[in-house]
């Protein structure tokens, strides 16, 4: 699996609170809430996030509330995959739990910067940065985390042991 | 090489002899916890598991108090899916408008939480439990939704910060104080991943009230749970308000800890943290210039217990709020809205022209009750100061004690009760 797309960089500590702002929070419906991901740290990114597009960050992206809304938001804009030095823990579940893939690489973080055209390798951790031609490994999930992302989100992984 | 008390916790909940950190455990949970905002999300998420039902229906609690009473369409119709959910699924444990409170107020209060337990909650303050010895921790609703169909949890185990505490706090200085301080020490991502467990003498003079404050904002460290010893404080608060059984568990004198610190409450002043981050801390001293303010918060899970509310009467009681400036008073649960009452402290408040509100989440996560327009300024007894948390993306919010907070309602700038 791979995702390949236009970069949007953002800085350390991005919490739930900017992903989707609670004020949304009386929905639950995923395209209602992409309509506000981001928007209170970058009004445009809704109007010019295509499908496939990356996000990358500093330090403790997804930190603050437990809400799922905030990676359901994101995946739901179309963002196919967000690099980050770390993350903060509930956010990290989330997104494995929803199957929004994440990749821990702070060396990625830092030499990929807004608008490069970047390719993500998920079986191989691989990104590499078609801008500027560098490239970077990314931290490998451990074994139990891959069998639920590769059952697409822990409902399915836990169907799927049931069967 | 010896296990610290979380440690000790999970192995026994997953059934092993020992466990390390970064091991990969499933564990068996003894309280799954959801609100009216993530319940919904899990719910949607159960409906498609081939697993029917829930585990046990005495073992979930679902306590609608975010948007509570309902403030708009949508969240009644969150809430009602909710309140649908616990009828289908006879959950017991369901706390309905007139009889819930702020979820992490309200579990101990019920007696729903003990030491030794394992608990998870689509609510990333779930941590406080900690306070009585829990292991517990926040999730997301598919972690919620797994978890009340199955009892168990997947767990990476965490390493973990020591926090020795020696000394006595002195006047005016609250859990809330200790906690903000931790954070301005270490920073938002300071035990990212991590327990903060405390331990030391100086936890002797900290109220239960104040351990849950201190617990309840591990996360604003990035912590996956801060935790406590049993200590006769929480043994007198338990036999008040459970008929549960518990058991105690405590670190190995060998227990590996990733790092740790020693904090002297008795050098503590009361603390601030500045917008937009818990870790932007000053004391009071430290802060020069006027910083006149537009809203007082005094509530929510960290801070809306009854210590916090006698705190906030006793600096308003025969004072006035400052004229032009809204002060709300928001009681985390009935049970503590009912003692403010007979003790007088909600006539004090009223008396010095606050608000009460009945309990709900409502500000502090910017629903309603006290949204902030642009340019306004809250002191707020709450968690998060984040951009936006509590309104428009130009207000700001000041994180401070009950007690910094009120005497902030009385001068309209940020005060301590020592400066009136």
């Amino acid at each position: 699996m791979k995702a390949n797309g236009t970069v949007f960089k953002y800085g350390d500590n991005v919490d739930t609170d900017v992903i989707i702002p609670a004020r949304y929070l009386n929905s639950s419906d995923p395209a209602e809430l992409a309509s506000h991901c981001m928007e209170d740290i970058d009004k445009d990114f809704i109007k010019k996030v295509k499908k496939g597009d990356i996000i990358v960050a500093d330090k403790n992206f997804g930190c603050g509330s437990s809400r799922e809304h905030a990676p359901i938001a994101i995946k739901a804009a179309g963002v196919s995959c967000v690099i980050a030095q770390t993350f903060a823990r509930i956010f990290y579940r989330n997104a494995i739990n929803i199957g929004l893939p994440i990749i821990e690489c702070p060396e990625a973080s830092r030499g990929i910067q807004d608008g490069d055209q970047v390719e993500v390798d998920f079986d191989s951790g691989v990104i590499y940065n078609r801008t500027r031609g560098t490239q970077f490994q990314g931290q490998a999930f451990p074994e139990f985390m891959q069998k639920i992302i590769a059952a697409q989100g822990l409902i399915n992984y836990i169907n799927s042991k049931e069967e | 090489m010896g296990m610290t008390m979380t440690q000790k916790i999970l192995a026994a909940a997953a059934g092993l002899e020992k466990v390390e950190a970064g091991q990969l455990i499933e564990a068996k949970l003894d309280l799954v916890l959801g609100n009216d905002i993530t319940s919904p999300v899990a719910i949607r998420e159960m409906e498609k598991m081939k697993v029917q039902g829930v585990f046990d229906k005495d073992k979930i609690a679902l306590v609608p108090d975010h948007f509570v009473p309902n403030k708009d369409i949508k969240s009644a119709e969150h809430c009602k899916c909710v309140r649908e959910f616990a009828r289908r699924n006879e959950i017991t444990n369901y706390f309905e408008v007139g009889e819930m409170g702020i979820e992490h107020a309200l579990l101990p209060e019920k007696g729903l939480t003990v030491p030794g337990d394992v608990i998870i909650g689509a609510d990333s303050h779930t941590c406080t439990y900690g306070a009585l010895g829990a292991f517990s921790t926040g999730v997301g609703s598919t972690d919620m939704a797994a978890g009340m169909a199955t009892g168990m949890a997947w767990f990476k185990v965490p390493g973990a910060i020591r926090f020795c505490l020696v000394g006595r706090p002195g006047e005016w200085i609250s859990g809330k104080d200790v906690i903000l301080h931790i954070i301005g020490m270490i920073g938002v991502d300071g035990a990212l991943y991590k327990s903060m467990e405390f331990v030391g003498e100086g936890i002797r003079y900290l109220s239960m009230d104040d351990r849950f404050t201190i617990a309840n904002m591990a996360i604003e460290a990035g912590g996956k749970n801060g935790i406590f010893p049993v200590d006769e404080t929480a043994e007198a608060y338990l036999r008040e308000h459970t008929s549960r059984s518990w058991k105690v568990y405590e670190a190995d004198e060998d227990a590996v800890y990733d790092e740790e610190y020693t904090i002297d409450l008795s050098a503590l002043r009361p603390t601030v943290a500045f917008p937009h981050l818990p870790e932007n801390t000053r004391t009071v001293d430290e802060i020069k210039e006027e910083i006149p303010i537009d809203q007082v918060v005094i509530g929510s899970c960290t801070n809306g217990r009854l210590e916090d509310l006698r705190t906030a009467a006793k600096v308003l009681k025969g004072r006035r709020v400052k004229k032009g400036l809204r002060c709300i008073v928001i009681p985390a649960t009935q049970a503590i809205y009912l003692q403010a009452m007979e003790e007088g402290l909600l006539k004090t408040f009223i008396e010095a022209g606050a608000v009460v509100s009945t309990p709900t989440c409502g500000p502090c996560l910017g629903g309603y009750m006290g949204i902030l327009a642009k340019g306004e300024r809250c002191v707020s007894t709450t968690n998060r100061n984040f951009v936006g948390r509590m309104g428009d993306v130009e207000s700001e919010i000041y994180l401070a004690s009950p007690a910094v907070a009120a005497a902030s309602a009385v001068t309209g700038r940020i005060s301590c009760p020592c400066q009136l």
